[in-house]
């Protein structure tokens, strides 16, 4: 019988991971530093319908990410639902990062740095991805957990990094709502102006409690008419 | 109706005829080509018409336009003249180069059957939608669904404020209004334009545009 029933994974500061975790589960990340920011991807059961950031902000009117928001995929499928978050503003608006923005700290190579080599969260997730049988083609706008801009309502709707918004024991949790896969990069933000220092991430992943799932009371069917009808739109795709 | 006279005057020359003139008429689409350095304009004739756009490098439709990282280089949520649009390998593919109207959307997305049955009930699902548009053009391409990065809305208004929040709003646009960009490569650039009647991004009543090219 058996009775591990979750499993913990630090990902160190400036690496990726990536693994599929099924319909009915609690991810926990949690940072483990200052300003950290995890790059996240998700992709649905089928490994083709992918986390759709526009769609998920226009369907609940909001320009960030945080509980009970659901997380919706291109077709118009729950994903995930934010079900619990330290941070009231998770960044979806700013993308991933690229190699081209680690030139500022230096040059950086396996040869010199060993496993503390610069990598960016593109090359992380492309890598991960890889590992899936799916590629560059598949990345998609993502969610970078602990990571705020701050915006001013000016003509152009400008914004800056908010350093100091998330720290060390800040944590974000995803119930799932399909089996997904999960593809992470712990990267430091490419607008985070300090020096190089990307913080780890806990992730933890444990069975959600039958209390948990969404039934009628659940914060993310009760959150906007939009989220319930996505959550219901998972039910009937997985019937 | 009246369409724009299909000549210019730039700065840098006198009026010159444009080499691409086409209409593109209310909730239909298009996939043409745009040459290194040619100016594309799309004209809003009637007023608040959403152009759902995306951008492609004509020699590789991997090499996208990638609506957060032209966000983030930018420091900026919208889109106007000056605005380099970013490619998903941090190259530049266009400028917007001439803007009437004054400001774009590139975080709303396109509409979708899907998209719409959670935004408006189950009731929209068969309504037309650019999803559907951008893969019935984009097939001549090679672009399918996961070629379908998050695109630009031309004329489209979407406010988002400092407290994290965003709406669709009534257009800024006006009948004539134009945007234009200019083309740093190579292009592809596959258009819907959008059949949305369920919010004011069409100001209710989706309308033709008028596309004019110059290279
Ligand atoms: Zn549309």
């Amino acid at each position: 019988m058996r009775t591990e029933t979750s499993y913990r994974h630090e990902i160190p500061g400036g690496a990726a991971w990536s693994s599929p975790v099924r319909a009915g589960r609690l991810v926990t990340f949690t940072a483990q530093g200052p300003d950290a920011n995890l790059t996240t991807l998700l992709l649905g059961a089928d490994r083709l319908d992918r986390l759709n950031v526009p769609d998920t902000l226009k369907a609940q009117m909001s320009a960030r990410i945080t509980a009970p928001m659901v997380l919706m995929s291109d077709r118009g499928l729950a994903l995930a639902s934010v079900t619990a978050s330290s941070l009231d503003w998770h960044d979806a608006l700013t993308g991933i990062g690229h190699e081209q923005h680690l030139t500022r700290f230096g040059p950086s190579s396996y040869g010199v740095d060993r496993n503390d080599w610069r990598r960016s969260a593109r090359t992380g997730l492309v890598s991960e991805l890889n590992k899936h049988g799916l590629g560059e083609a598949d990345l998609h706008g993502p969610v970078n957990f602990f990571t705020k801009v701050g915006i001013t309502e000016d003509a152009k709707c400008s914004f800056g990094f908010v350093t100091g918004h998330s720290g060390a024991g800040d944590s974000v949790t995803l119930r799932t709502e399909q089996d997904v896969l999960v593809v992470c990069a712990a990267t430091q933000h490419p607008l985070n102006p300090g020096p190089y220092a990307p913080a780890a991430v806990l992730v933890e992943v444990s069975l959600a409690p039958p209390t948990e799932l969404a039934g009628p009371d659940d914060p993310s069917v009760q959150f906007r008419p939009e989220s319930a009808r996505a959550l219901e739109q998972t039910r009937k795709a997985f019937l | 109706m009246t369409l724009t006279p299909t000549t210019v005057t730039t700065p840098t020359g006198p009026p010159a005829a444009a080499v691409f003139d086409r209409v593109v008429e209310a909730g239909d689409g298009i996939l043409l080509t745009v040459p290194s350095g040619g100016r594309l304009r799309i004209v809003d004739l009637h007023g608040n018409q959403a152009v759902d756009t995306l951008f492609y490098d004509a020699a590789d439709i991997g090499h996208r336009y990638s609506a957060f990282d032209t966000i983030r280089e930018q420091g900026a949520v919208y889109l106007t003249t000056g605005s380099r649009l970013i490619s998903n390998r941090l190259a530049e593919l266009a400028v917007i180069t001439e803007d009437t109207c004054g400001r774009h959307d590139t975080i709303g997305g396109a509409c979708a059957q899907e998209s719409n049955v959670i935004r408006y009930g189950e009731h929209t699902r068969h309504l037309h939608a650019c999803r559907q548009t951008f893969l019935a053009y984009g097939a001549a391409a090679g672009i399918g669904q996961r070629e379908l990065g998050h695109n630009i809305n031309f004329f489209m208004n979407v406010p988002v404020t400092a407290a994290g929040d965003l709406k669709f709003d009534d257009g800024l646009s006006a009948p004539g209004k134009y945007v234009e960009v200019t083309a740093s490569r190579d292009l592809l650039v596959l258009i819907s334009n959008c059949p949305q009647l369920n919010n004011p991004c069409n100001g209710w009543n989706p309308t033709a545009v008028q596309l004019l090219g110059w290279w």
